[in-house]
């Protein structure tokens, strides 16, 4: 059984200035241990979705439609408490800045061992031991004295690793990562990467990886799914994706992506900007910047499926055409 | 042929003074001291016109210090920046002003770096009137020129920088440094903060500009593709020294400095699948307490005992590399 399952996720923001679709209409499942690559471009929707899977989406925003299916509950509907429950323990995420998600007052030891007693009746001392644990598995030295360290002690990396090593102490079955590594230089990066992908292969936690840097989740993920003004416009095997992309966005993100084999020449770039929101346009919201767009694509469009269970939400896919 | 941008043994020291308790507590004996940090120590770099260098690095290792050195933002503490061969802090005032203006920067921040309340025709029309580059009356054709020069429609001057989007700020920005005409562009992470489909468009954009105004860069990055992609040579800085320089290709295909090899492996790229990430140990030290010897020791998996105690000079292997490392000596 799938751990995850979501199915026509929308979450809409109710705004002054009108109603913002920031997830219009999400599907994707997820299996223990696979790791999913989520990537879009600011204001996609991708950080929106990860926050709804958790139940985390503030006022004006709501989940107005849609399933989230949690080793078969649906969460919904679950109440806050059960949320409570879950969050943390069953389900964790880390962030693109752990400086926020770690409470910049409190020792280390203090929040990891809050995190642990929160969800289990443990002694103290097993607790502290647990979080000793967890902090030497993220490739922290030192962990006895780290635990006694205050988060602006330690560096921008060390502070991930201990986000990483929070988020792992009740062994969840699921891991959301909102752009973990964004902030992080290029060696440090890689760390982190690796950190996680060990954890998750250890464990066998499913593991969303959501972020713009399509060069990263080509290496890390075993699925993508592109994200493009609230809907996932591609979805398929990392292979598939990145080999023979089919949304005509997909195509061009991937060719705007400097690589050796292109060196000097020019970028295929898509041209405009990334669309507003507040007045999005009916049918695909790609249309404007797209170089196939026609009087077709202000209908709506639905997913067409291959054989392998990736999908692409296009009249005009690229592929499609004879001969290719 | 007289290179455009020289410098010659650059360094810059910070120096955190004390405060008066901390004076008090010096005076009374305590061990306190003033720190410093060696942003940049000892680096020489020539740059020769319709050259565009890379200059990549991870944070704090001093390639903003160096490329506002090299605008002349900052003044060196030790060292000398030479354009066209003459030492710029040797000149007449009126000299160092268009020599001030043959080198032009480009900011990282489109947000930061604009003012929130000129207009985008007085953002890059007032340099080039104050340097008697156009008049009063030449102005708005001038800037209409330099809007269309960067892909900007002249019909959007009259407004502020918030009513653009990131992309387009950048443009605003690349627009306001051309308006004087440089030879000369010190881009640092000019295009970081933008999204990937727009960074393309950004770089496209400088790549088209140096070729229609023979421009010269100095395109720092933390971004090794992106770095890859555009640079004709490129020099990797470390805790302030550089460590390695050489021309692309060759840095790409056969990389000498061990921290080198540590950063092109860790890249992530698009034809790498299911890779298993095998990161390099050790963090970044800090600049206030760098390691003895060459910096890289701690992290290094080739270091010995001389890599702990001297510093390895910048030796050249063959034409236009150079290497700091104990491994690779010029004999």
């Amino acid at each position: 059984m799938s751990v995850l399952s979501v199915s026509g996720l929308k979450t809409h923001f109710f705004t002054r200035d009108g109603v913002v679709r920031a997830v219009d209409g999400v599907d994707f499942e997820l299996d223990r241990g696979e790791v999913l690559g989520l990537v879009g471009e600011s204001g996609s929707g991708k950080s929106v979705t990860g926050f709804s899977l958790l139940g985390l989406v503030d006022p004006p925003g709501k989940v107005v439609e849609g399933n989230i299916l949690f080793c078969g509950q649906d969460l919904t509907t679950a109440s806050q408490q059960h949320m409570q429950e879950l969050r943390g323990s069953r389900i964790a995420m880390i962030f693109q800045d752990p400086m926020m998600t770690l409470n910049p007052v409190l020792r280390i030891d203090t929040q990891m061992i809050e995190a642990i007693l929160a969800h289990e009746k443990l002694p103290r001392k097993v607790a502290w031991t647990r979080a000793r644990d967890g902090l030497a598995q993220v490739g922290i030295p030192s962990p006895e004295q780290r635990l006694r360290a205050y988060p602006h002690q330690l560096s921008g990396g060390m502070r991930q690793r201990v986000a990483i090593a929070i988020a792992f102490l009740n062994n969840p079955d699921l891991l959301i990562a909102d752009e973990p590594t964004t902030a992080l230089d290029v060696t440090i990066q890689a760390q982190i990467v690796h950190v996680a992908q060990t954890l998750c292969r250890e464990r066998g936690t499913a593991l969303i990886w959501i972020t713009h840097d399509l060069a990263v989740v080509a290496g890390l993920a075993d699925r993508i799914a592109v994200m493009y003004a609230g809907r996932i416009v591609e979805a398929g095997a990392t292979d598939q994706i990145i080999d023979h992309p089919r949304h005509p966005y997909t195509v061009g993100l991937l060719g705007s992506v400097p690589s050796a084999n292109r060196r000097g020449q020019r970028l295929a770039q898509i041209p405009g900007m990334t669309p507003n929101m507040l007045s999005l346009p009916n049918g695909c919201a790609f249309q404007e910047r797209c170089t196939r767009g026609d009087e077709l694509c202000r209908g709506d469009v639905d997913a067409t499926f291959d054989e392998a269970g990736g999908y692409v939400r296009c009249f005009h896919p690229h592929g499609s055409e004879a001969g290719a | 042929m007289t290179a455009l941008m020289e410098v010659q043994g650059l360094s810059k020291r910070f120096v955190k003074r004390l405060d008066l308790a901390a004076k008090i507590a010096s005076k009374l004996g305590a061990d306190v001291q003033e720190e410093v940090v060696h942003a940049v120590d000892d680096v020489s770099l020539v740059i020769q016109p319709g050259e565009v260098v890379g200059l990549v690095g991870e944070s704090g290792c001093g390639k903003s210090t160096l490329g506002r050195m090299v605008a002349g933002i900052l003044t060196p503490t030790e060292g000398t920046v030479l354009l066209d061969g003459i030492d710029t802090a040797g000149l007449s005032s009126s000299d160092q002003s268009a020599a001030a203006l043959a080198v032009q920067m480009i900011f990282q921040d489109p947000f930061a770096s604009l003012n929130p309340r000129m207009r985008v025709e007085q953002i890059v029309g007032e340099a080039p009137l104050v340097h008697g580059l156009v008049d009063r009356a030449g102005l708005p054709s001038y800037v209409d020129d330099i809007l269309l020069k960067v892909g900007l429609d002249p019909s959007m001057k009259r407004r502020y920088p918030h009513q653009f989007s990131g992309g387009q700020r950048q443009r605003i920005g690349i627009a306001r440094a051309l308006a004087v005409r440089p030879r000369f562009l010190v881009c640092d992470e000019a295009i970081a903060a933008l999204d990937v489909s727009i960074q393309a468009q950004v770089l496209n954009l400088f790549m088209d500009l140096r070729e229609e105004l023979d421009l010269t860069y100095l395109f720092i990055s933390h971004d090794l593709g992106v770095v890859e992609h555009i640079a004709d040579r490129i020099v990797i800085m470390y805790l302030g020294r550089v460590v390695e320089a050489a021309p692309t290709e060759a840095l790409f295909a056969d990389p000498k400095h061990p921290y080198t090899q540590a950063l092109l492996a860790e890249v992530p790229r698009l034809d790498q699948r299911k890779r298993d990430f095998t990161p390099i140990a050790g963090e970044i030290p800090s600049p206030l307490a760098p390691p003895s010897g060459c910096h890289f020791h701690p992290r290094c998996p080739h270091a010995s005992d001389i890599c702990k105690t001297t510093v390895p000079s910048l030796s050249r292997l063959q034409k236009s590399w150079d290497v700091r490392c104990h491994l690779h000596t010029a004999d």
